[in-house]
């Protein structure tokens, strides 16, 4: 190609291809081009923790263990990016950033994954994530004893709550002084972003209806952190942001982890973990720079989220585990829940231009507050949103059939188009699932089959919050609205917690009931998904199992 | 129709603060693909792909850059960029192509005569709701089913493609690239000077001139 004018910074290599983190050094996430040293350990090392996955649950797992002392190598099957340089304002380009090997979907209601709950990068999905920073409601986690559904986890929200605290602090949530929902907590670190408009339309229309809403808690800067900018309000925050405003797992907790000693592999595919006759885990099988390659480890943590934590206990299938690692109870794969995602939309007289600022700067938690006047379990908290253009004539035209003339001018209404969307709890079941395929990936390994079907409970759910949200947008004054009836997103519960053998994967340590040096940490281990996002539960939880391991440890119990 | 956002163009943004280098490289090489230009199709399914993009997003015939859309798809298609999922009633992306465009013209030939890219944009739009509605008369299509393969692949294969173009961009209002700069003025009716101005009705001259010193 010829040289272009005004184009000057090449990339100095291609991490899509060579892995940056070796020879012991990593990728300066804040500087092009640059270097930061990095720890590395050798695979006949029989390192503290080898992690599989970087991302929510794997990365602040890698920096607290570190932390505390622990050799720690983590793997993850993404490149190591650095943002500045390497990230384009373009949805194509930046689909590099997701998890786009091949999943077989079915079910009444099959999923979309990748884009926008699968993410390819060391610090796994948060380098894509919409950055909503919420906590659970603390009744969730008595579901069952509390609410009369789902599942009650054997976690305290007491504790929780400081768990939360402490990723809020890690990430410097920006968001309001004061909460509408919940237990007082304290206020967030940074002051909460300027409005855009599509958030103002959210707040008219809960006025209108007498409800609260709030500036919604974001993971990205309202000013300056250490090497990282406040937000420009470019609006891309969903395929990565460009100027580090985003306080990923990428730019929190891995350069932590670094600098603590922890030892962090790209383009580390791991395909299988290992373990002795007595049936404890010895380490995992990766594939790295054309070949297979074996760490010893005296603890594995599997975190690869909801649908590869289960496809990597099940390909691990062995003599002595011939259904899996950590499978006695059966539920591996099992009791796989989305959150529904379901909007609806319309057009306002005034312009939106919701491509700016991030995609849901306000939000209503009201129905996961409010028990009563509800015909079904669970809850939900709608959003305002910002799509960008790949992403708007898909749902026109997944959601509506549009194409041709009619498509082009349904887009052309793009600047005054305002949506409410929902994150909505699902209910457990054991019949959606991660299973493996007879197909083979690159690596020859079986890929995932996820199969998903809604309950009456999911659908009644989702029916009242498209009623709700109707009347909401129709008293901020949007005309022509219609429904996304058909999508989810985030993934959990393929290797839930609880305090019995019987009926859960993991303790609340996150520790598998079958080998007690194996864990698992990241949104597999949900017993109920809740309204909300669950990054910052995620996170919460990897916190806390670093300090249960520490305790552990000092005790003579790992 | 009007035209709603007279002489925007994200283009002219290309050397201000709203684009970074990796952005320009990025933008540049996909301007630069050539209409015709194709690895994985075969000279037979060529003209049959490029009329259905024809009519999934008919461009105006005068547009100075039209979007590319049959090259990057088979661009997509040569590089087996997959999109992380697939229905069990699907084959793999590359072989649901092939295999649905062989299917649409089969449908041409099946229910007007002739191949799809011979018939007029009505007779070709027929064919296409046809697919859209699941209703197939031609065994081209196999186990393969005519509404998920429309849906699922041809729409989002095409869509993804147009709507990654500048060309779309400006034709929607689209701010385009915004980084390092983004954006200031985020209320109701508010843009920033490098953002499209919207012709009112009657206005347009007005719009015009705003969109002129976009930068």
């Amino acid at each position: 190609m010829k040289p272009t004018p005004g184009v000057t910074m090449l990339p100095s290599d291609n991490p899509l291809t060579t892995p940056r983190a070796t020879n012991g050094r990593a990728p300066d996430v804040f500087r092009p081009g640059a270097w930061t040293p990095m720890r590395c350990w050798s695979d006949d090392d029989e390192v503290d923790f080898a992690i599989v996955g970087t991302g929510a649950g794997g990365g602040a797992l890698a920096c607290k263990l570190a932390e505390y002392g622990f050799s720690v190598v983590a793997f993850d099957a993404g490149p190591y990016w650095r943002p500045l340089e390497d990230f384009v304002s373009d949805e194509r380009e930046q689909s590099k950033l997701y998890w786009t090997d091949e999943r077989i979907v079915d079910g009444d209601n099959p999923l979309r994954p990748g884009s926008n709950n699968c993410g390819k990068s060391v610090g796994g999905s948060t380098v894509h994530f919409a950055m909503v920073s919420l906590r659970f409601r603390p009744e969730w986690f008595k579901a069952r004893t509390t609410l009369g559904y789902g599942a009650d986890w054997p976690l305290d929200w007491r504790e929780m709550w400081t768990y939360y605290r402490e990723v809020e602090e890690t990430l410097t949530i920006s968001g309001p002084v004061t909460y509408p929902w919940g237990p007082k907590r304290p206020r967030y670190p940074y002051r909460p972003h300027e409005l855009n408009a599509a958030a103002l339309v959210l707040a008219e229309g809960a006025e209108a209806l007498g409800i609260p809403w709030s500036a919604t808690p974001l993971a990205t800067l309202s000013a300056p952190r250490g090497l990282s900018p406040p937000c420009v309000y470019r609006g891309m925050c969903v395929i990565g942001c460009s100027t580090n405003a985003k306080q990923s797992v990428l730019l929190t907790w891995l350069p932590r982890a670094l600098k603590a000693g922890a030892e962090i592999r790209d383009l580390a595919m791991v395909g299988r973990i290992e373990h002795d006759g007595r049936g404890l885990a010895t380490g995992v099988r990766y594939h790295r720079e054309g070949r297979w390659r074996f760490q010893r480890a005296r603890n594995v943590v599997v975190a690869g989220y909801a649908i590869e934590t289960p496809r990597l206990l099940l390909n691990s299938a062995s003599a002595k585990f011939p259904d899996g690692l950590a499978n006695s109870s059966g539920l591996v794969g099992k009791n796989l829940m989305v959150q529904a995602n379901q909007a609806v939309w319309g057009l306002m007289e005034r312009e939106i231009r919701a491509y700016k600022g991030p995609p849901s700067l306000a939000l209503t938690e009201h129905w996961n507050y409010k028990d009563d006047g509800k015909d079904f379990f669970g809850g939900y908290a709608y959003m305002s949103q910002g799509p960008l253009p790949v992403a708007w004539s898909s749902v026109l035209a997944g959601q509506r059939g549009l194409w041709g003339q009619g498509l082009l001018d349904a887009m052309q209404d793009y600047n005054h188009q305002v949506g409410l969307k929902i994150v909505g709890e699902c209910m457990a079941q054991e019949r959606n699932r991660v299973t493996l395929a007879d197909e083979t990936d690159r690596y020859g390994l079986k890929i995932p089959r996820v199969t998903y079907s809604y309950c009456d409970n999911d659908r009644r759910l989702i029916a009242h919050s498209l009623a709700f949200m109707r009347v909401a947008l129709e008293a901020a004054g949007a005309r022509d609205i219609w429904d996304e009836t058909d999508d989810t997103c985030h993934l959990n519960g393929t290797a839930r917690m609880g305090d019995d053998p019987r009926t859960s994967v993991v303790d609340a340590d996150c520790r598998a009931w079958d080998m007690r040096n194996l864990w698992v940490c990241d949104g597999s281990v949900f017993p109920t998904v809740g309204g909300v996002n669950p990054s910052l539960t995620i996170q919460a939880i990897a916190c806390r199992t670093a300090d249960r391991i520490k305790t552990l440890a000092r005790r003579g119990e790992l | 129709m009007r035209e709603r956002y007279p002489g925007y163009d994200v283009l002219a943004k290309r050397d201000t603060p709203s684009w970074n280098d990796q952005t320009r490289r990025a933008i540049d090489a996909r301007m630069a693909i050539p209409l015709a230009a194709r690895r994985f199709f075969s000279d037979d399914e060529w003209p049959t792909v490029q009329a259905i993009c024809g009519r999934i997003v008919p461009q105006p015939r005068d547009r100075a850059r039209p979007a590319p859309v049959a090259a990057m798809i088979d661009a997509k298609l040569a590089a087996d960029d997959r999109d992380g999922y697939r229905h069990a009633s699907m084959p793999p992306q590359r072989e649901a192509w092939r295999r649905g465009v062989r299917a649409i013209d089969a449908e041409a030939q099946a229910r007007l005569g002739a191949r799809f890219h011979a018939l007029a944009p009505d007779a070709q739009d027929e064919v296409l709701k046809a697919a859209q509605r699941g209703e197939a008369r031609s065994d081209a299509w196999g186990d393969m089913p005519p509404a998920e393969f429309f849906r699922a692949r041809l729409l989002h294969d095409v869509l993804g493609a147009y709507y990654a173009h500048p060309s779309a961009w400006s034709e929607i209002g689209f701010g385009g690239p915004a980084s390092p700069r983004g954006y200031v003025r985020m209320n109701f009716d508010r843009r920033d000077p490098w953002e499209a101005a919207e012709a009112l009705p009657g206005r347009e001259a007005d719009a015009r001139r705003d969109n002129a010193s976009v930068r």
